[in-house]
């Protein structure tokens, strides 16, 4: 039922594509002169209104540092908030120019669905989060437990996987929403409860007593999230890429909302920088873009761990730590290609 | 011995007794009502207990010991629950992204929905005649205070959200599926071959597929037929949607209530020389629509919460809202209380939508069972 429901949605995604397929994404923007932007309907962390109802997150920002490359303006967007369910198909129909929701990279998505991946964002994986009362260490332990697990998606699958390879049985106990899957743990409907892990670290701060649970050290999937576009404009899929590609390589060289504008001013000794925020060289003109968009990029919300310590770091409710998400000169796997 | 009479007569009249105690007053409603057998004295006393078991616990939950202030989650310590969200976010979800210092106009719009209302739903209001001159621009009134216009600041309706966006959309609905309804009802009992097929077509396969279908191929299917320089309003798109899906069940409902006038109706309105319009406006309609009242609130209570699928084309009504402030990690995982203050305005309009009904039923009623 499910792979029929996949084909039906595969083959409406090409039909869409087939009908949308005009090129110039770049000129419909500028001459729209805002850019549609798909996000979640709500995901802590990643998508989210503030009290004056302004859309704001991890996945918003990278919204807005690519209408102020595109645009000059990190203000000149219109979200569009996506399900689960219909993400793909506004992508394909042209009613987004980019999706931006937590979507996990997969074979499938790329090749068969249409769509370019532009890169990872973020590198999550789903984990387990139990009563420390439990007495386990381990998820390798959960033989018989019962498991919370919101139905149609990834985690439902990796989850199976998961304990099919360890040769242990589990009770699943399908939820529909995620908010219902936390109400239904802390119910005790549940012995455990998974997603993803930045959804754990999330969920795990919501509970009366935190110190009374424990995320479980196995990550039994690899989740890259990341932007994605419509596959046949390599022209915005190239704009799209390299606007994340700009926020990481940020990072690396020390380039912040803060002192961008100091150091686009005039050359620094970093050619690396100069090529980047246009001093030198015209690496702006090549995706057909201002001189300097990179520096506007930058300005919007700062660079990648900038963005990241506002959403999700260790300063906020979330807490997440870098982890993975560290770059790979600080031990993780954070890596953009050079801007040359 | 004289036979004594069988009657005997009595000068005066007796004076009349009051009831007893036990038939009149609150005692006699609660005997009637509540105790009027051991059966229903047990399911009272059973209900009694299972009120004091939850009304106290949810005062206690919902205002005892609640907290009320706050700028977030954290602040709330107490065991109850957590309202401080409320103060910072009521704007958002009565009003959703609407331009902030232009909010008086939705409540402008809501004031003068009394006015014109009024006149329509009850009787014996005072200058009902004029009246129903303003309920007839109603419409176009509350279109230009909302979207703008004439000196009024233009506000786009991506900017709708909040109750405000359930009322437009399920006012919008209610309006319009009525009429559509009754002219579908009456197509599919037509004679004209082509009119008939045309409505059956229509409201089984509307009726055929879920609100959420529609409104997903509103806006992702349809955009990829039309020219792309053509642009559909999202709250078109929407309200177009959802009248279309509640005039297929309105029709059905309407032609229940038109099977159940007798054919001897329609015999006297032709006997006297009354054509098609006037035998179903004077004789049929007003017969068959007083019958289906109950229907066609229930389905006006179904379409207005139904309103809340908008989440699916990306506006934003009050539970969308109120998803987006859960998401926030300084409100995350106060659901119940979220959920509750929603469900509190969905119970007051659609429970008073249900008093109506019953209080119309009353009005028009002309056999006077009991």
């Amino acid at each position: 039922m499910k792979s029929v429901l996949k084909t039906a949605v595969a083959g409406a995604a090409a039909l869409l594509v087939a009908g949308a397929a005009h090129a110039a994404t770049l000129d419909d923007i500028k001459k729209a002169g805002v850019l549609k932007c798909g996000i979640n309907t709500g995901l802590p962390g990643f998508a989210y209104t503030d009290d004056k109802g302004k859309w704001t997150g991890f996945d918003v920002a990278y919204c807005r540092a690519l209408a102020a490359g595109v645009l000059g303006d990190p203000d000149k967007v219109k979200y569009v908030n996506l399900t689960g369910k219909n993400r793909f198909p506004a992508l394909a129909a042209g009613e987004i120019d980019v999706l931006s929701r937590n979507t996990t990279w997969t074979f499938k998505r790329d090749v068969d669905l249409g769509f370019t991946f532009i890169g990872v964002s973020y590198y999550d994986g789903q984990g387990f989060i139990g009563r420390k009362a439990l007495g386990i260490k381990s998820a390798k332990e959960l033989d018989g437990a019962s498991v919370c697990i919101q139905t149609g998606t990834t985690t439902e699958l990796n989850l199976a996987d998961f304990f099919r390879v360890n040769k242990i049985k589990y009770e699943p106990v399908p939820i529909e929403t995620n908010e219902e899957a936390r109400k239904a743990y802390v119910a005790e409907r549940c012995d455990v409860y998974t997603t993803d892990a930045s959804g754990l670290a999330a969920t795990k701060t919501t509970f009366a007593k935190p110190s009374d649970h424990m995320v479980f050290p196995e990550i039994i999937s690899k989740e890259p999230l990341g932007p994605l576009v419509r596959q046949g404009d390599d022209q915005w899929a190239d704009i799209a890429r390299w606007t994340l590609n700009v926020l990481i390589n940020a990072e690396e060289y020390g380039v912040t909302a803060a002192n961008v504008d100091k150091l686009a001013a005039k050359a620094t000794d970093n050619p690396e920088i100069n090529r980047m925020l246009g001093t030198e060289g015209a690496l702006g003109a090549m995706l057909g873009l201002r001189k300097t968009w990179a520096v506007d990029v930058i300005k919007a919300e700062g660079n990648y761990a900038e963005i990241f310590e506002r959403y999700l770091g260790t300063k906020t409710p979330l807490g997440l730590a870098r982890g993975l998400n560290a770059l790979y000169t600080n031990g993780g796997i954070l890596y953009a290609p050079p801007m040359r | 011995m004289t036979a004594q009479p069988f009657h005997r007569s009595q000068g005066d009249m007796l004076t009349g007794r009051a009831a007893p105690v036990a038939t009149v007053g609150v005692i006699g409603w609660l005997r009637a009502n509540l105790f009027s057998s051991w059966f229903s004295t047990a399911l009272t006393l059973l209900a009694l207990y299972l009120l004091s078991l939850i009304v106290p616990a949810l005062i206690d939950w919902a205002y005892v010991d609640a907290d009320f202030a706050g700028d977030n989650r954290f602040a709330c310590k107490s065991s109850g629950a957590c309202w401080a969200w409320v103060d910072q976010r009521i704007d958002q979800f009565l009003y959703g992204r609407y331009t902030a210092d232009q909010t008086w106009r939705v409540d402008l719009a809501v004031v003068l929905l009394i006015p014109a209302l009024a006149p329509l739903l009850f009787e014996g209001v005072p200058f009902a005649r004029q009246l129903r001159w303003f309920s007839l621009a109603y419409p176009a009134v509350a279109t230009l205070l909302l979207v703008g216009g004439i000196g009024l600041e233009s506000v786009p309706t991506d900017r709708f959200g909040g109750f405000m966006l359930n009322l437009t959309v399920g006012l919008a609905g209610i309006v319009l599926s009525l009429p559509v309804g009754i002219l579908l009802a009456l197509g599919r009992r037509s004679r004209l071959p082509v009119i008939r097929v045309l409505c059956i077509v229509f409201i089984e396969a509307v009726r055929g597929v879920p609100l959420i279908t529609l409104l997903f191929v509103s806006n992702i299917i349809l955009p990829t037929f039309l020219p792309p320089d053509v642009t559909l309003d999202s709250l078109i798109r929407v309200i177009v949607m959802v009248t279309a899906f509640a005039s297929a069940y309105m029709a059905e409902v309407i032609r229940g209530g038109l099977q159940a006038i007798p054919r001897g109706q329609y015999e006297a309105a032709q006997a006297l020389g009354l054509r098609y319009w006037q035998t179903m406006g004077l004789i049929v309609l007003p017969q068959a629509l007083k019958i289906s009242i109950p229907g066609i609130v229930n389905t006006f209570i179904g379409l207005f919460k139904d309103t809340t699928l908008v989440i699916i084309i990306a506006m934003f009504d009050i539970l969308g809202i109120g998803n987006a402030m859960l998401a926030h990690p300084d409100w995350q995982g106060l659901s119940t209380e979220a959920y509750v203050f929603i469900a509190l305005f969905f119970f007051v309009a659609c429970f008073s939508m249900s008093r109506y009904s019953i209080h119309l039923e009353k009005r028009l009623d002309t056999e006077r069972r009991d």
